[in-house]
């Protein structure tokens, strides 16, 4: 791989374009794309670019002579049919019918918190994360990296032996040496022992641990959870004297107002947040309400795009924020020094007094004491406590002795010589400062568990595979307490061990089973009650019950923590998918571009154009950060709407270990970091002159200058219900195309821009559900990227504060699909229900149909990226779904609209002697959708939801002047501005 | 000027002329015949199984059901291979001793499974569904032939698109009474014509959509 391609940063002339912009309502989607930089031009005149690159250079005739004898002599050679074997089972299972899928109810983990999830299962493999509807976590959603969690379960380069000072050993050896340890741990009670755990909420593991240290009195517990976030615990105690954390009822809130708070992208409880935020933002009629969404944020978020009001700020101004609110709301007059500029104060907190009682104010997780308890007092004093915000009793609570700093200073002092981690990789993810490496060389015995042989797996005496969550039992609780089991879906691969096991091996338990342990924690649930339990994939009535507080207007003496800082603020975020880096191997995440600057595999430090233009950097241009006597380079990345003077870097990326890791590029902030913190203040950047490449998928496909995404303001909907047929091209009613009955079906899909949050988990899904192969940095950066549905991110609006918004792109299944009639083969047609069916098997790779649709939504094997060779294939090929094609080089493929699905749903719909039930028929992208933006069924059916959205006044089609008729629509998207707030350009836009 | 091609020269251009048509027109024609020849599709040839199992003995005098060992076939796509217990339920009683049962009695003692050479079989871009031919009226015998007369399993049908097509355009002429599906060596009433009519619109079937590409390919 070629790490870095000097190449000259795309200079941009930012004033100037600001200037153009000022004017407003110009929508655009990238830097590049309105300064017209050459690379843009490239990309968009070149549909499939940088072809020619992949062309040897003039091959001479013979050698092409050869290469096409040999072509087409292997072309005869597959054409062949192998023999083959059929296994069948020696016992099967009672409910196991081969060829039906099998649906269990587990519960993944979230930074330690459970998502309740469906998994699908062909002949006891695991197959598709779906989300589980009783879940209250999940309510049916799910994300990029529960998708992820079956290609991590059959990732081949998870560890598959215990590892004895970095050399295979058996796991007999290692309980030997265990049973060392626990007899001189008793004889000691502990002494010089520690453990150190990560996030958890396991009720059994939190048993387990509290029993080990009731055995071994001397025995020391830390926690090391990198992405923890502390300060709501923190104000909580300091108000009420207890920690309490809080949930939040978006279905219950009009105005909300987000102190730094990413509530629909972040946090365990971010599926059914947005499901709520987005149902109170259903409309489709003018009669109907909206909530009001004001976002503060130091970095640019999902949250801060579905805002109605935004304000970007540097994270340590928020606090600033936070203390102007509090004055407001308390009456006290004097301000000063807020960021905000107090017209929007004044707005904001008018809007929420109107609210009163269903007013939310959220302070960010990450944000300090102060923000939290700024946060608590002005809910208590709307009277919100207790009805849009509830405290309740932390899930995650787990008495321990300290975090990683703790340990550090622990060993250092000699207070500790033996360390069980337990998952976590404090070699990555600790503070650079800390020395970690140094410090763990220096035990006497260092036993890691963990699923890859990460940093801290090499140094450790002892490393023991840990079984993946969907091979293990295990319980969780969800963000609201709900405790919920986890139960495997496949025997684990390599052997590996639950964390509960090897607690009870420290316990002395060496022949536990993974099981008992679960069960014996739930004696007080008898077998129907367990079995339920494990059905329903979660226990009833078990979240935590809301607790009543007073909360003191003083905050309890809490004051801004930040100092005003000078100079830049480093903002750390998580990455959303790949999160501290233990995802980093998942192709998957690597490849799903993130929301807001479409970037995959790897990361850059994002600025804003101010900031960018201050420092003369341009996107791709390596800059230095320094702060707190530590330093890290990272390529800038431009961001509209990002704060000035901030810059955000994500964990997650520089990381080497893992074969797909190793093919992403990127920085790792810990190096920045120092403790748990969030954001620093006073970093110096200087650029260093060069360039990496940043591979983004923003420039591709793009659609100029057409009104793609339509949106108006909630007024201006009320005003004129169809906005979006102003200034809309005339559609033209006749057409050279074929006429085509639909007697039966007539599939078609609606898409809420409205509720869409940009969250990506419909891609991910999709890539999941259809078997989509990742291709790698190499190919994206050429755009030959396969996801078959994308989704765009525009701005519009001026440079510093745009508006964004975010249209998911699957096919469009065009009725007068210009794709059909261009294929000389008949590779692409049409169906009786309207599909624009693939037939992967006669295409030839013209790749006409792609030249022709307008939405450029078909996708093209440029090469090989699965192998059809089951030796050869790896054990990845466990996750693929049994019902869709694996596509081979040379084919394009595309959305089917989930066809498979269809085909199922209608075989059993015929095999009963029925129609297929509206609603049934459920495609992958809409089931994963946590705001239920997408809807899907039968057109033809008359009282469908599908033709309810449809019939919406805000119902448009994409490009419908080129009168494909597309089956998938859009309902264009509605914000609800406060109207004296209104933005220049935006109040009459539609 | 001297003649450049001898007098004999035109009978060897004759010659390569009709020459090169006769091998283009054997050529075409060995193209179209052999693919569907019984050597390529393997009609009618039996392959070696580890246990030379007999539907001829299981099907044909015993009167064994053909859901007893296949029993996804009403509900799932595919009809599935008895389990190593399903052959146990019987021969756990009967020729315990048979030297040609101890793959299936090793297999059930060490919990390896047969492995069965597949006979019937179609490529993996074709997702063919067993249930839903059987629940329209789609009789085993039509696609698997008279498997009650085979002491070894063979193929009786090419399986080939064209083969397939051919029904999915016209699936009149293949359809039986449900209750008649499972039925070896069926003999039609005489008043069939009209019970398939009427089957076809009983039974919901639509020919005009079964030949959409994505039916089998997706």
């Amino acid at each position: 791989m070629s790490a870095i391609a000097d190449r000259p940063g795309s200079a941009i002339d930012i004033e100037a374009l600001r200037k153009r912009l000022a004017h407003g309502g110009e929508m655009w989607r990238s830097l590049d794309e309105i300064a017209g930089a050459a690379d843009f031009r490239r990309f968009v005149e070149a549909e499939f670019p940088a072809i020619a690159e992949r062309l040897p250079a003039k091959p001479n005739r013979r050698t092409l002579l050869k290469l096409m004898g040999a072509s087409l002599s292997l072309a005869g050679l597959a054409a062949c049919s192998r023999a083959e074997n059929i296994v069948p089972y020696v016992r099967q299972p009672e409910i196991l019918v081969p060829g039906k899928p099998v649906y269990y109810a587990t519960t993944l983990s979230s930074d330690g918190f459970g998502i309740g999830a469906i998994v699908e299962s062909h002949e006891g493999r695991p197959t598709k994360i779906e989300g589980n509807p009783d879940h209250p976590a999940s309510r049916g959603a799910t994300d990029a990296v529960m998708q992820a969690a079956v290609l991590t379960l059959f990732d081949p380069d998870r560890s598959h032996t215990p590892l004895k000072d970095g050399q295979p050993a058996s796991y007999g050896d290692f309980l030997k040496t265990m049973a060392g340890l626990v007899s001189r741990w008793t004889a000691s009670q502990g002494q010089g022992g520690a453990l150190l755990v990560e996030a958890t909420t396991s009720p059994t593991l939190a048993a387990q641990l509290g029993a080990l240290r009731t055995r071994y009195p001397r025995l020391k517990l830390y926690r090391h959870d990198p992405l923890a976030m502390p300060a709501a615990m923190e104000a909580s105690r300091t108000l009420f004297g207890s920690a309490l954390t809080p949930v939040y009822r978006f279905d219950r809130a009009e105005t909300i107002v987000s102190l730094d708070a990413d509530f629909l992208g972040e946090g365990p409880g971010r599926h059914a947040y947005a499901r709520d935020f987005a149902a109170r933002r259903r409309v489709r009629d003018p009669s109907d309400r909206m909530s009001r969404l004001y976002a503060v944020e130091s970095t640019p978020t999902i949250t801060g795009a579905a805002a109605d009001h935004r304000l970007a700020i540097k994270p340590s101004d928020v606090e600033a924020v936070a203390a102007g609110l509090n004055a407001a709301l308390t009456g006290q007059t004097g301000a000063s020094g807020s960021p905000a500029d107090q017209a929007l104060m004044t707005v904001l907190v008018d809007d929420l007094k109107a609210a009163g009682r269903n007013a939310l104010v959220i302070a960010g997780a990450q944000q300090s004491a102060f923000v939290h308890a700024v946060a608590l007092a002005a809910n208590a004093k709307l009277g919100a406590l207790g009805n849009t915000v509830e405290l309740t009793e932390p899930p995650d609570s787990l008495s321990v002795d300290g975090d990683l700093g703790a340990l550090r200073e622990a060993i250092g002092d000699g207070a500790v010589d033996t360390v069980v981690a337990l998952g976590a990789n404090p070699l990555h993810t600790g503070p650079a400062n800390l020395d970690m490496r140094k410090a763990f060389s220096g035990l006497n015995l260092l036993v890691h568990h963990g699923l890859y042989r990460d940093e801290t797996a090499f140094l450790a005496h002892w490393h023991v595979p840990a079984a993946h969550e969907l091979e293990s039992w295990s319980d969780i609780r969800a963000y609201d307490g709900s405790t919920s089991l986890v139960q495997p879906l496949i025997t684990p691969l390599y052997d590996g061990k639950t964390a509960h096991q090897l607690l009870a091996v420290l316990g002395g338990g060496f022949e536990a089973d993974p099981l008992s342990l679960i069960r014996q924690h739930w004696t007080q649930l008898d077998d129907d009650a367990w079995r339920k339990a494990l059905r329903d994939g979660v226990m009833a009535d078990s979240a935590a019950k809301p607790v009543s507080v007073t909360v003191s207007p003083d905050l309890a003496g809490l004051k801004p923590a930040a100092k005003a800082g000078s100079g830049i603020d480093v903002r750390f975020v998580a990455d959303p998918w790949l999160r501290d880096g233990r995802f980093a191997n998942a192709s998957w995440l690597q490849e799903l571009p993130r929301p807001l600057t479409k970037i995959v595999w790897g990361n850059a430090a994002l600025v804003s154009p101010a900031t960018a233009e201050r420092l003369k950097i341009g996107n791709g241009e390596v800059v230095n950060i320094a702060s707190n006597g530590a330093d890290v380079d990272a390529p800038a990345w431009i961001v509209p709407g990002h704060p000035d003077e901030t810059i955000t870097l994500s964990f997650g990326f520089g990381r080497k270990v893992g074969s797909v890791a190793a093919l992403s590029q990127g920085y790792d902030a810990f190096h920045l970091r120092r403790g748990s913190e969030w954001f620093a203040a006073g970093a110096a950047i200087a650029p260093r002159g060069n360039s990496v490449r940043v591979i983004t998928t923003q420039h591709h496909q793009a659609m100029e200058g057409r009104a793609i995404v339509r949106h108006a303001s909630l007024d201006a909907f009320r005003r004129n219900p169809d906005f979006v047929r102003k200034n809309a091209p005339p559609v033209p009613t006749e057409s050279l195309y074929p006429d085509w009955p639909y007697d039966e079906e007539a599939w078609a899909m609606a898409i809420d821009l409205s509720a869409c949050i940009g969250c990506m988990a419909c891609v991910s899904a999709c890539q999941a559900e259809n078997n989509i192969a990742p291709v790698g940095p190499e190919e994206c950066e050429r755009g030959r990227e396969m996801h078959w549905l994308r989704v765009d991110r525009y701005y519009a609006g001026p440079l510093d504060a745009p508006d964004t918004f975010f249209q998911p792109v699957p096919c469009m299944h065009c009725e007068k699909a210009p794709c059909e009639v261009v294929c000389p083969v008949n590779a692409t047609v049409h169906t009786h229900d309207g599909l624009n069916a693939q037939v992967y098997n006669r295409c030839i790779g013209t790749r006409y149909c792609s030249q022709n649709c307008p939405y450029k939504v078909r996708r093209f094997n440029f090469l090989d990226h699965q192998s059809f060779d089951k030796d050869d294939a790896g054990p990845e090929q466990g996750a693929h779904n049994p019902n869709v094609s694996i596509r081979s080089r040379g084919v394009m493929e595309k959305c089917t609209y989930c066809v498979q699905r269809i085909s199922a749903k209608r075989i059993q719909a015929q095999i009963e002697n029925r129609d297929i039930a509206d609603g049934e028929v459920v495609t992958a992208c809409q089931q994963a959708c946590p705001t239920q933006a997408i809807t899907f069924g039968d057109r033809n059916k008359k009282d469908a939801k599908v033709v309810r959205e449809k019939s919406a006044p805000q119902n448009y089609a994409l490009l419908e002047e080129l009168n494909t008729r597309p089956r998938t629509t859009y309902l264009g998207k509605i914000s609800n501005p406060n109207g004296k707030l209104a933005k220049p350009g935006e109040a009459t836009d539609g | 000027m001297p003649q450049i091609f001898s007098k004999n020269a035109n009978g060897v251009a004759r010659f390569v002329i009709w020459g090169s048509c006769a091998v283009l027109l054997i050529a075409a024609a060995i193209g179209t015949i052999l693919p569907r020849s019984d050597l390529v599709t393997g009609v009618g040839e039996p392959l070696a199984q580890p246990v030379p199992f007999s539907h001829k003995h299981h099907v044909g005098q015993l009167g064994i059901d053909c859901r007893y060992c296949h029993n996804g076939v009403e509900t799932s796509s595919s009809a599935g291979l008895p389990a190593t217990e399903v052959c146990m339920t019987c021969h756990s009683q009967l020729f315990t001793n048979a030297g040609m049962l101890a793959p299936v009695r090793a297999s059930l003692a060490g919990g390896k499974p047969i492995e069965w050479q597949r006979v019937n079989g179609v490529p993996d871009f074709v997702f063919f569904n067993h249930a839903i031919h059987i629940n329209k009226g789609v009789a085993c015998e039509t696609c698997h032939g008279e498997v009650d007369q085979m002491p070894l399993t063979m193929r009786a049908r090419t399986l080939s698109m064209e083969w397939c097509l051919g029904c999915h355009r016209n699936p009149e002429p293949n359809l039986r009474p449900l209750q008649d599906v499972f039925l070896m060596h069926w003999q039609p009433p005489a008043d069939i014509a009209e019970i398939r009519r009427q089957l076809i619109g009983m039974l919901d079937i639509h020919p005009e959509t079964m030949t959409d590409c994505y039916v089998c390919h997706r």
